[in-house]
C-alpha cells in the first residue's frame, strides 16, 4: 500500500458495484492487483474507456463533463425538490419476514448514509398499525375531554385551523420505536444498521404544548394523573401518558416537521410528540385526548410493547428510551475501500435528557477513546459523534458507548441480558459492535 | 342539506360559547364539545371497565360473527398463524387458577399468543371494538363485540360454551384470565410519578449499571454471535443500499458476478416496477408470502389464451378466492401500461434480468 498514492483526487476510480467475492480475495492477496482490476472493470463500464489517458491524469479532470460544457436545467423544474438520482440507495426499507402485512409493518431509516442529526422527512422511519391515510385537514378534529366531569371544566373540539392559531414552539427531538434493535435481543439477525437501529429518526417538530391546550379546557391538574392519546387511523391507536410529562411542557400537539407540515406517514395533520418516550406513544393522526386518573392498558400497552423477562413476567408501561448509541459508518454490510484514515461517525441519544459523552472502542471494548461531539447537544435529541481512526488493515471491532446527563452508561449485551434475558423484544439499548476484517468488510457481531 | 346547515348553526353557537370556556386566554380558538360528539369518539374501556357500554353476546352468537368476519385472518379457533400471530393457545386450566401462564415461566412456548400475554379482558374488548376487522374497523355492533369476546374466551376455556358475556359479568371473566397476574410494573422505564407516590414504576431507576471504563477494561473480547450466512443476503443487495461515493461502499450480496451496468432489461424494469409498486410485499418470485408466488401464478395460467387480460383485471380491481380468503387489494393507481408489463413479466417467469 505504501507506494499507492493516497491523497485525494488520486487516479483510482471507486470500485462501486464491483466488489465481488473474487475482488475481495484479490484484496486479501494484494491490494494493488485488486485496484488495477477494479480500474479496468470500472473503465470498461464507461462509454469511452481511455486507459492511456488515465496515466496522464484523471479523465474527469482532463475531459470536461457535459454539466460543465452545457446549459443546465431551469429553476422550478421540480417544484418540490428531490434527491439526486445518485442517492437512490438511501431509502427506507422493510425487513423481509419481520411482519406479514405491509399495512401493519415497519420501514427502517437508512442510518448508514445520513449525516448530522436531522432525518430527512422522506426517510423518517415508519410504523403503522393499520395502514396510513392522507387525512383531509379540513375534516380533522382534536377533541379534549375528561374520563368524568371534573377532569376538565370545558371539553373542547379544535379544528386544525384552531391548533395553528395557538402560540407554537419548535423543538428537535429523536423518536425511536420501543422495538428498535428488537430483532437482536437473542443473537445477530440483520446485516446493516438500517435494520438494526433504523426505527430511529430525529426532526424539528413544531406544535403547541399540550399543557396549553389542556389549560384552555380548564384541566384540574390535581385530579389529572394520566392522559389517553388516540389516533384517527383505522386502529385508533391509544396510549397512556403520565400527566407529569404534559405538565413539564415537553409534550406537543405537533403539525410541523422540519419546516413543513408533517408527512402523512408521520401523522399529518396532527401528531403527539412525547420526547424521550418510545415512538408508539407519539400518537399519529391525533384526534382525541382524554384526561383521567388511571392507566388504560390499551392493546399496545397490554399485548404489545410489554417486555418479557426471564421469570415469565412482562414489564408493563415501559416507555422511556434509555441512553443508547450506534456507529452508523463504518457499519454492517459496508466495505472500507482502503487502509488509512477514516472518520468513525455515529449517533447517541437518551430519553432521560442530554448526551454527556460518547466513547469509542476499536478493539471490542478493551480500550476506549472519547469521541468528538458535533453540533448541538439537545435534550432527548440525537447527538452526532465523530472520531478519527487510522485503519491498519487488521481486524478490528468498532463499538460506541454513550453516557447521558444522569450519569447512566449504555450497557453491554452481557449486562442487559443478565437482567432482561433474550426475549424482551423491546428496549434493547445494548452496545452495538461492528467487526472489520482484513478485506475491509464490516459485519454485525455481538460482544458480551 | 338542511341538517348540515343546522349543524353549522349549532357549531357557530357553540363556537361563541366555547370561546368563553377554560381560562379564556385564547379567545375564539376551539369550541365546546357536544355530548353526542364525546359519546361518538369516547369508546375506550379501562381495566376497571370504566367506559364499557352495556350489552351482551353469547359464545354461539360470537361464533357466527367470527366465522363471517374473523376466520380469514385468525383461523376458525383464533389459532391461525397464517396472517397474524395466534390469538388463542398456550394456556392451561392451571394457568386460569394461578393467573400466571406457566409456559412463559418455563420459556418453552414456540411463540406467545395474545391470550398468553394479556392480563386484562378490557384490553380485548377495547381493541376488537376500535380496530377490528382489520379492513373495516369500527363496523361491529356493541353486542357483536361482546359475542366475539365471549367466543374467544370460550376458545381459551375461560368461559363455558353456553356463556353469555355482559357488562355485568365481564368481571368474572377477568378473574379467570390466565395471565392476569403476569404483569410487572416495578421498572425504571415509566417517565411519570412512581408507584410509591401513587403512579407506576420505580421512579426511573435503571436496571443496568455500566461504568465508563477507558483502558484495559477486559482481558478478552467474547464474540457471542455473528451474522448468520443466510442473513447477509436476506435483506437484498447491500451495495444498492449504500451511497456510491464516500469512504465505504455497500457489500455486494447479490451472489452474482457483477456485469457492467447496461441499459436496464425489460425484466429488470418489471422487477423494479413490482418492487416499487409494493407487489413484492405480498408476492415472492418463487414463494408464497401473503399472496401466491409468481411461480404459482405463472403455473396456474400457463397456456390460457386470456391469461393476460384476466390477470391485468385482477391487478387493477383486486380479487379474492382464487388463492384463499385473504383479498388482494385493488391497484387503481397503476397505469395500464405498467400492469401490462407486470403481467408479461409474471407469466414469463418473473426473471430478475
Amino acid at each position: 500500500m505504501a507506494d499507492q498514492p493516497t491523497q485525494r483526487g488520486r487516479v483510482r476510480p471507486a470500485p462501486e458495484h464491483f466488489l465481488t467475492e473474487a475482488d475481495i480475495t484479490a484484496v486479501k492477496e494484494g491490494r494493488r492487483d485488486f485496484l488495477r482490476k477494479a480500474l479496468i472493470s470500472a473503465s470498461a463500464a464507461m462509454a469511452a474507456p481511455d486507459l492511456a489517458r488515465a496515466v496522464d491524469g484523471d479523465p474527469n479532470i482532463l475531459t470536461l463533463p457535459p454539466w460543465t460544457t452545457s446549459l443546465g436545467q431551469p429553476v422550478a423544474a421540480r417544484p418540490y425538490g428531490l434527491p439526486s438520482q445518485y442517492e437512490k440507495g438511501l431509502q427506507r426499507r422493510e425487513s423481509p419476514g419481520l411482519t406479514r402485512l405491509p399495512q401493519v409493518s415497519v420501514s427502517f431509516a437508512p442510518l448508514q448514509g445520513l449525516f448530522g442529526i436531522i432525518t430527512p422527512s422522506g426517510l423518517h422511519f415508519e410504523r403503522h398499525h393499520q395502514g396510513w391515510s392522507d387525512i383531509d385537514p379540513s375534516k380533522h378534529r382534536l377533541m379534549v375531554h375528561g374520563t368524568d366531569d371534573g377532569f376538565v371544566k370545558q371539553p373542547k373540539v379544535y379544528t386544525v385551523d384552531d391548533i395553528l392559531r395557538l402560540p407554537p414552539v419548535s423543538r428537535m427531538h429523536f423518536i425511536e420505536c420501543g422495538a428498535n434493535t428488537g430483532m437482536e435481543w437473542g443473537n445477530v439477525a440483520v446485516p446493516t444498521v438500517q435494520y438494526s437501529h433504523g426505527m430511529l429518526s430525529c426532526s424539528e417538530f413544531t406544535g403547541v404544548p399540550l399543557r396549553l391546550i389542556l389549560e384552555d379546557c380548564g384541566v384540574d391538574w390535581k385530579k389529572a394523573k394520566y392522559i389517553l392519546a388516540e389516533g384517527a387511523d383505522g386502529s385508533s391507536m391509544t396510549r397512556t401518558i403520565p400527566i407529569e410529562l404534559v405538565q413539564s411542557d415537553e409534550v406537543l400537539v405537533a403539525y410541523g416537521q422540519n419546516g413543513e407540515m408533517l408527512r402523512p406517514e408521520n401523522g399529518y395533520p396532527l401528531r403527539l410528540v412525547v420526547p424521550g418516550v418510545q415512538g408508539v406513544s407519539w400518537v399519529k393522526w391525533l384526534r382525541r385526548i382524554e384526561v383521567g386518573d388511571k392507566p388504560w392498558a390499551t392493546k399496545d400497552e397490554a399485548i404489545h410493547y410489554i417486555d418479557l423477562l426471564p421469570d415469565g413476567q412482562h414489564r408493563q408501561y415501559t416507555s422511556t428510551q434509555e441512553c443508547k448509541s450506534v456507529i452508523t459508518t463504518p457499519s454492517g454490510g459496508q466495505i472500507l475501500l482502503d487502509k488509512g484514515f477514516y472518520n468513525i461517525s455515529g449517533l447517541a441519544w437518551s430519553g432521560r435528557g442530554k448526551i454527556k459523552r460518547v466513547d469509542v472502542s476499536t478493539d471490542g471494548g478493551i480500550n476506549w477513546r472519547p469521541a468528538r461531539i458535533e453540533g448541538p447537544t439537545l435534550s432527548k435529541c440525537l447527538t452526532r459523534f465523530n472520531i478519527d481512526w487510522v485503519w491498519d488493515g487488521k481486524p478490528a471491532i468498532l463499538q460506541s458507548r454513550a453516557m447521558d446527563e444522569t450519569g447512566y452508561v449504555q450497557p453491554g449485551y452481557g449486562q442487559l441480558r443478565a437482567v432482561r434475558g433474550t426475549k424482551s423484544i423491546y428496549h434493547n439499548n445494548a452496545i452495538q459492535s461492528w467487526k472489520v476484517v482484513d478485506s475491509g468488510e464490516v459485519s454485525n457481531v455481538q460482544v458480551l | 342539506m338542511s341538517r348540515f346547515s343546522k349543524t353549522l348553526i349549532t357549531l357557530a353557537i357553540l363556537a361563541s360559547a366555547g370561546s368563553a370556556s377554560g381560562d379564556g386566554k385564547y379567545a375564539g380558538v376551539g369550541r365546546g364539545a357536544l355530548p353526542a360528539e364525546i359519546h361518538a369518539w369516547d369508546i375506550d374501556v379501562r381495566p376497571d371497565f370504566k367506559g364499557l357500554r352495556p350489552g351482551s353476546g353469547s359464545v354461539a352468537q360470537g361464533e357466527e360473527t367470527w366465522e363471517a368476519k374473523c376466520t380469514s385472518c385468525h383461523g376458525s379457533f383464533g389459532e391461525s398463524n397464517e396472517v397474524h400471530t395466534p390469538l388463542i393457545g398456550g394456556t392451561t386450566k392451571d394457568d386460569i387458577k394461578t393467573g400466571h401462564v406457566l409456559s412463559l415461566v418455563k420459556g418453552d412456548a414456540p411463540q406467545r399468543t395474545a391470550i398468553m400475554k394479556v392480563a386484562t379482558v378490557s384490553t380485548l374488548f377495547d381493541y376488537i371494538n376500535r380496530a377490528m376487522p382489520l379492513t373495516a374497523p369500527k363496523s361491529l355492533s356493541n353486542d357483536e363485540v361482546y359475542g366475539l369476546l365471549a367466543y374467544l374466551l370460550n376458545q381459551a376455556e375461560i368461559v363455558p360454551a353456553d356463556f353469555v358475556l355482559t357488562d355485568r359479568n365481564i368481571a368474572e371473566a377477568q378473574a379467570r384470565m390466565p395471565n392476569r397476574n403476569g404483569m410487572n410494573t416495578d421498572h425504571g422505564l415509566w417517565p411519570g410519578t412512581s408507584a410509591a407516590r401513587g403512579g407506576i414504576g420505580n421512579g426511573g431507576k435503571p436496571d443496568t449499571k455500566n461504568t465508563a471504563c477507558m483502558s484495559n477494561c477486559k482481558t478478552e473480547v467474547k464474540v457471542a454471535s455473528l451474522l448468520p450466512v443466510y442473513a447477509e443476503s436476506a435483506h437484498g443487495n447491500l451495495v444498492e443500499q449504500n451511497r456510491s461515493v464516500g469512504p465505504v461502499r455497500g457489500k455486494d450480496t447479490s451472489g452474482k458476478t457483477p456485469v457492467a451496468p447496461a441499459a436496464a432489461s425489460e425484466n429488470a424494469a418489471a422487477t423494479r416496477l413490482a418492487t416499487d409498486s409494493g407487489c413484492m410485499a405480498c408476492h415472492g418470485v418463487a414463494n408464497k408470502i401473503v399472496g401466491p408466488g409468481y411461480n404459482e401464478v405463472a403455473a396456474r395460467y400457463k397456456g390460457q389464451a386470456d391469461a393476460d387480460a384476466k390477470l391485468a383485471a385482477k391487478i387493477k380491481a383486486g380479487g379474492q378466492g382464487v388463492w384463499g380468503n385473504i383479498p388482494m387489494p385493488p391497484h387503481a393507481q397503476l397505469k395500464d401500461e405498467s400492469i401490462r408489463s407486470l403481467v408479461k413479466w409474471i407469466l414469463s417467469g418473473a426473471k430478475a434480468q
